[in-house]
């Protein structure tokens, strides 16, 4: 687990707090699916992940109910 | 341990990293680039502003004015040879990067778009010039996927996820390569290298408040340091006077733009009192040092008198919606207020480091040796926020950043070049080579200790915040370095908890603090020694710029000792421009 809270080492400060207390809440709670399909959001470079996390931008598949998740930290 | 062999090994993957990465790589060489992250989530993506170059698109301009407000704004601390080799290549660097395909913003004829920061005159000190090239207000990020995207096509081979632990240099100083730390195996490996390039980025963490994204922890300047490279002008870190309390996170100057004002604690907009004329919209160090005083006279907001307010409700509804909305976001998630209907918390806040490690204009470290200030390190290059060209002195003008790391990344390609020429052949590895790296990551494996990382993490925060941040006092800052003396010996006793080898972060975290704790004490001792105000320095105790006395850069020696050097006050090809007082 520890992977995903590298991968959300990000070079944007807004990012480092958001997902931190995303993970702080959620980590331990997080099914296999769910980790993979946040990884898979880590993917995207910082500008668009910032852009989908504050809703200007939609990803492509990633569950709506995890994103929710991480748009309320 | 695993052994690779590389021409130049590259630490760090961000602007300027990739930019030498790509030049070495093009013209033929093996090159290995070491990143903790994903290249490009490097903090070069934070860069928002743009990058500034003489180009004259939208104003008549000329190089030459350019260097004059670098040397202006540096209060006269930077070195002339090297602010005019970076001022006369910025067009060529942009126009370069341009070719690479970066998408700059464009002016209705087509030319690069142009917009005016603070500090940028024409003819000398004259009308507000328009000079710094942009891509939306994503200049960064633009560059950083271009650079990347050019790196694969020549082949740089890059290392993800690995953390630089310690230089390899042999018994006569020559640098041989890096051990590094491969975070997803949780082994070291040894980069064997003709020529070894540190491109690490900045170290904001050292303080509380701080722009900086997580990974700037200043490994280039703890492996400099530990290797026996003193760290120069380190007392001079640009505070951003808006930053998020308690998250750090930038409001821009862009609020203060559109009418934006600072309050007390009284309700006073009291930037009145520090700059009558230009007010709000001073200068970042004088804005940081009014709300800094403010602070520590009392008059600050809230049940601890912490911070100041940023109010902006009164600029309109429509306006807020329409001009600002990402400030909107910003306050909303990391100060839970809607500046449509309430202030914003804010303090002054660490935003870039101009001092480093030292180099001379074309990148190679240079530290004092028996022939002078200035001797060359054999095989050790240095480029960007980690290093000390100097070409920022004492204080930063905004956009010159991603031009200092366009410039001097080739500049430092070209030189590394001519080197690897000369020797073309690498001496061979002493058998205790890598010792250093592995005698620190070993330390981590002990199981007893007293002390956790975290707290010491924190405490160091807290030290350098209050004891070295834009207010500074002997006293205060002595009492400083007894405090982080402790907080040293505590790091010492601490120990980890998780002893697994995978993406082990709790190891990571304790191996940048060791950086960190390097570059705070060379920060705080440096600043304890200059009783001069100079730039981003402000000694309440010694208000004035003293240049008689302190027209030098300091050198800050890993053992607590600290030397100086003169200012290269001669420019390579044109009139100096002696110290004069610094009004805007």
């Amino acid at each position: 687990m520890s992977e995903l809270r590298w991968r959300s080492r990000r070079g944007m400060l807004e990012l480092d707090i958001v997902l931190g207390r995303f993970l702080d809440r959620h980590e331990a709670r997080l099914s296999e699916d769910q980790a993979k399909a946040y990884l898979g959001l880590l993917e995207y470079p910082d500008a668009e992940l910032w852009d989908i996390i504050t809703g200007k931008g939609e990803p492509e598949a990633v569950e709506k109910p995890l994103l929710e998740l991480i748009r309320m930290n | 341990m695993e052994k690779r062999k590389f021409d130049v090994a590259i630490i760090g993957a961000g602007g300027a990293g990739m930019r030498a990465a790509l030049q070495l790589s093009t013209a033929g060489y093996k090159v290995a680039v070491l990143s903790k992250v994903f290249p490009t989530r490097s903090h070069t993506v934070a860069a928002q502003g743009g990058i500034t170059a003489a180009l004259g698109n939208v104003t008549e301009d000329n190089w030459l004015w350019h260097m004059y407000d670098t040397v202006k704004g540096s209060d006269y601390l930077g070195d002339q040879d090297a602010i005019e080799y970076m001022c006369r290549m910025g067009p060529q660097v942009v126009y370069e990067m341009e070719h690479f395909g970066l998408p700059f913003s464009r002016l209705e004829n087509g030319k690069i778009y142009q917009r005016p920061f603070g500090g940028q005159s024409r003819n000398f000190g004259g009308d507000q010039a328009t000079r710094t090239c942009a891509a939306a207000d994503r200049t960064g990020h633009a560059m950083l996927h271009t650079l990347y995207q050019r790196n694969i096509q020549a082949k740089t081979h890059f290392f993800v996820e690995f953390l630089a632990i310690d230089l390899v240099r042999d018994a006569e100083g020559r640098v041989l390569g890096v051990v590094a730390l491969d975070m997803e195996k949780g082994e070291p490996l040894l980069i064997e290298a003709r020529a070894t390039l540190l491109a690490t980025g900045g170290a904001g963490r050292i303080f509380q408040a701080s722009t900086n994204a997580f990974i700037n922890t200043g490994d280039g300047l703890g492996m400099a340091s530990r290797a026996g490279i003193p760290l120069e002008d380190m007392e001079f870190w640009q505070f951003h006077p808006t930053g998020v309390m308690g998250a750090g996170v930038l409001i821009s100057e862009g609020v203060r733009g559109e009418g934006g004002y600072l309050v007390n604690g009284a309700g006073e907009r009291f930037m009145e009192r520090y700059a009558p004329h230009a007010r709000d919209l001073a200068g970042r160090d004088v804005v940081a040092r009014a709300i800094a005083i403010e602070i520590h006279e009392g008059r600050g907001c809230g049940p601890h008198k912490d911070h100041v307010l940023l109010k902006l409700d009164h600029i309109g509804r429509d306006e807020i919606l329409d001009k600002l909305p990402g400030i909107r976001e910003i306050a909303l998630k990391f100060a839970h207020v809607d500046p449509l209907e309430a202030p914003i918390p804010v303090v002054p806040t660490a935003h870039y480091m101009m001092g480093g490690i030292p180099t001379h204009y074309r990148g190679q470290v240079v530290v004092p040796a028996r022939t002078g200030p200035e001797e060359a390190v054999p095989g050790l290059y240095a480029i960007g926020e980690c290093a000390c060209v100097s070409v920022h002195g004492a204080n930063r003008l905004g956009g010159n950043s991603l031009l200092d790391l366009l410039v001097f990344g080739q500049a430092a390609a070209e030189h590394i070049v001519e080197f690897l020429k000369e020797n073309p052949t690498s001496p061979p590895i002493p058998k205790e080579g890598p010792d250093l790296a592995l005698a620190r990551l070993a330390r981590w494996d002990r199981r007893e200790g007293t002390e956790r990382v975290a707290d010491v993490y924190r405490d160091m925060q807290g030290i350098m915040q209050s004891h070295c941040g834009v207010f500074r006092r002997a006293e205060v800052l002595e009492e400083g370095i007894a405090k982080l003396e402790e907080a040293r010996q505590r790091l010492d006793r601490a120990a980890i908890d998780d002893h697994s080898k995978v993406f082990n972060t709790a190891r990571v975290e304790a191996l940048e603090l060791e950086n960190l704790m390097e570059v705070a004490f060379a920060t705080i001792r440096s600043a304890a020694a200059r009783t001069e105000s100079r730039g981003a320095h402000a000694r309440d105790d010694y208000p004035e710029r003293d240049d008689r006395n302190w027209l030098k850069h300091t050198l800050a020696h890993g053992d607590g000792t600290i030397d100086y050097k003169p200012v290269r006050l001669k420019p390579l090809t044109v009139p100096s421009f002696p110290p004069k007082t610094r009004t805007y």
